[in-house]
């Protein structure tokens, strides 16, 4: 069964839709990232203009996140202190990665930037995050006890200290700040909400216990896509509800399943499967960049004025 | 006086028999397409008679039937390896390309046509396109032309249909084209050729119309016109979607 989608301008088959939407939520709840990196590249190999499906996944990120996000509230699992500062340096971010991303749309060569970008920090980072979390897995098996992870790193020796009560932290805000400002330029220039970027940095940088990562990364991952929602539907009128609300059918459902499986799995587990879904979409996006293209001419259409 | 007005009646009758002697009458299964959600491309008949006032000639008659979509400005870019990694590279603006085009012939193109006819009235799917401004013209214009005839026809959008219209006694002609889902709002020209020994003796054009309704008309327009509205419109029914189904989940648990 095929839906017409009247700002992509595209017929799709419904029940592929409804199915993506349920993927990306499943994992959006079970590891608090948006699912952005996912969808996004999802929605071009079904067809949906690359424009139209960068805008859209923001709007569909929205609801999965404010999905999971409700379940994490009831749990106490959400340093909303810690959302603000982070938000508030992702302001920042955001504002400079929108300066970079059209200073390069110039240069006309936007598309490979954020293709290396992609490759880039998915590798780096699910590799780190990979040998981490195997690391910890092992020394869990062995039944030897891990060094507790070192508690007073940089971190704790710049001034301005905030109690962080949810996180059990009491730190600077300069490095929430500064994690912040950075995701924001690269979720502004890479078109996604930044979790898969910002739940490392809080586990690895601010030392925040993982529950609570997932909870205050959806948080701020929500108000993020949610101004990236309104600024696309304004700027360049590319957001398409129709289907917006398709992959959110599929994506709120998927969104609390994930939530539940999440708890039935040990943290370093958690991490493992992570790290081997962010190491896949490198692979795939890297080897889209060495191998031959069947099709090497593309068509970019232009609207008319 | 008499004998002026024979002259001029001679005069008529040489200037123009191509045009008169043959005329299309021509009827279409639909002319318009109303795309509503459900929209999965739709088949247009076009049907027709050759109307004559003199007898059949020996030399039997081609028909070619084109629709035209909308035409967009658009670039064509080329990968090329660099570095060990594929990246754009040459670019080729074209300056207007329709976003649908259909040919049906009652035969292969190039033995219907003659190209000089082809030149004047803009039949077949290459001369639909304008490529260069004149300044971007290189040896390679056509490697892009043809690679954007080429993904466009992948895509059912330039459709070839060489043999598709059928010819009955000289006179009847039909034939079906398939309109794909995923077609642009707006007037669609369908034009039909009269064509004998390789020369357009008569066309006709009519124009279908293509448009969303309902829903999509609304909400396409709503984006269009009142985008703040509707990117509020989009978030709000996101957050209201998120938390129902929180609420959902949480009632389901209850129980």
């Amino acid at each position: 069964m095929h839906i017409y989608l009247p700002v992509a301008e595209v017929s799709v088959n419904l029940f592929l839709l409804l199915g993506l939407g349920g993927m990306v939520g499943v994992l959006s709840g079970m590891f608090g990232v948006g699912g952005g990196f996912l969808i996004t590249p999802l929605l071009f190999f079904v067809g949906i203009p690359p424009a139209v499906a960068v805008a859209t996944s923001a709007n569909q990120i929205v609801a999965s996140s404010v999905s999971a996000l409700f379940a994490h509230l009831k749990r106490r699992n959400v340093d909303l202190r810690m959302g603000v500062t982070l938000q508030a340096g992702g302001l920042a971010g955001a504002a400079l990665g929108v300066y970079i991303f059209n200073m390069l749309k110039q240069l006309g060569q936007v598309d490979l930037l954020v293709q290396l970008c992609y490759v880039l920090f998915l590798g780096v980072i699910g590799a780190l995050m990979f040998i981490e979390s195997v690391n910890a897995i092992r020394h869990a098996k062995a039944g030897t006890r891990r060094k507790p992870r070192k508690r007073h790193g940089w971190v704790h020796t710049m001034p301005l200290r905030v109690r962080f009560r949810v996180s059990g932290l009491y730190i600077s805000v300069i490095p929430p700040l500064l994690v912040g400002f950075f995701v924001g330029i690269l979720s502004a220039v890479m078109g996604v909400g930044g979790g898969f970027i910002m739940v490392p940095a809080m586990i690895y940088i601010l030392h925040m216990p993982t529950k609570v990562v997932v909870g205050t990364s959806l948080f701020q991952i929500t108000l993020v896509a949610g101004m990236t929602t309104v600024m696309h539907a304004v700027s360049s009128q590319t957001v398409d509800t129709v289907l917006a609300v398709l992959l959110i059918l599929g994506g709120v459902i998927g969104a609390q399943l994930g939530t539940r499986l999440g708890m039935y799995l040990r943290a370093e587990q958690l991490r493992v499967l992570l790290a081997l879904l962010v190491l896949a979409v490198c692979f795939k996006i890297a080897l889209d960049l060495t191998l031959t293209p069947s099709e090497p001419y593309s068509i970019t259409e232009m609207r008319l004025p | 006086m008499i004998r002026a007005a024979r002259i001029f009646a001679a005069l008529l009758l040489l200037a123009g028999p191509a045009t008169a002697q043959e005329e299309v009458v021509m009827g279409l299964s639909q002319d318009e397409v109303a795309i509503t959600t459900a929209f999965d491309g739709s088949n247009i008949l076009i049907f027709g008679a050759i109307r004559r006032e003199t007898p059949i000639p020996e030399v039997p008659i081609d028909v070619i039937v084109a629709i035209e979509g909308p035409s967009t400005p658009l670039t064509v870019r080329r990968k090329d390896r660099k570095f060990g990694i594929w990246v754009n590279d040459a670019a080729l603006n074209i300056r207007s390309a329709p976003s649908f085009y259909a040919v049906a012939t009652t035969g292969p193109l190039d033995e219907v046509l003659l190209p000089f006819q082809d030149r004047r009235y803009d039949i077949s799917v290459p001369r639909a396109i304008r490529a260069a401004d004149g300044e971007t013209e290189t040896a390679d214009t056509a490697a892009f032309v043809e690679a954007l005839i080429r993904i466009r026809t992948e895509e059912d959008l330039y459709q070839h249909l060489e043999g598709a219209v059928t010819v009955d006694q000289d006179t009847l002609f039909q034939t079906e084209i398939a309109l794909p889902a995923n077609l642009t709002e707006g007037r669609y020209r369908t034009r039909i050729f009269l064509v004998r020994e390789g020369k357009v003796i008569s066309y006709f054009q009519k124009s279908i119309t293509v448009r969303k309704v309902g829903l999509e008309r609304f909400l396409f327009n709503l984006s269009r016109q009142q985008p703040l509205i509707y990117g509020l419109m989009s978030l709000a029914i996101a957050v209201i979607a998120g938390w129902a189904a929180s609420a959902a989940f949480r009632l389901l648990q209850r129980n």
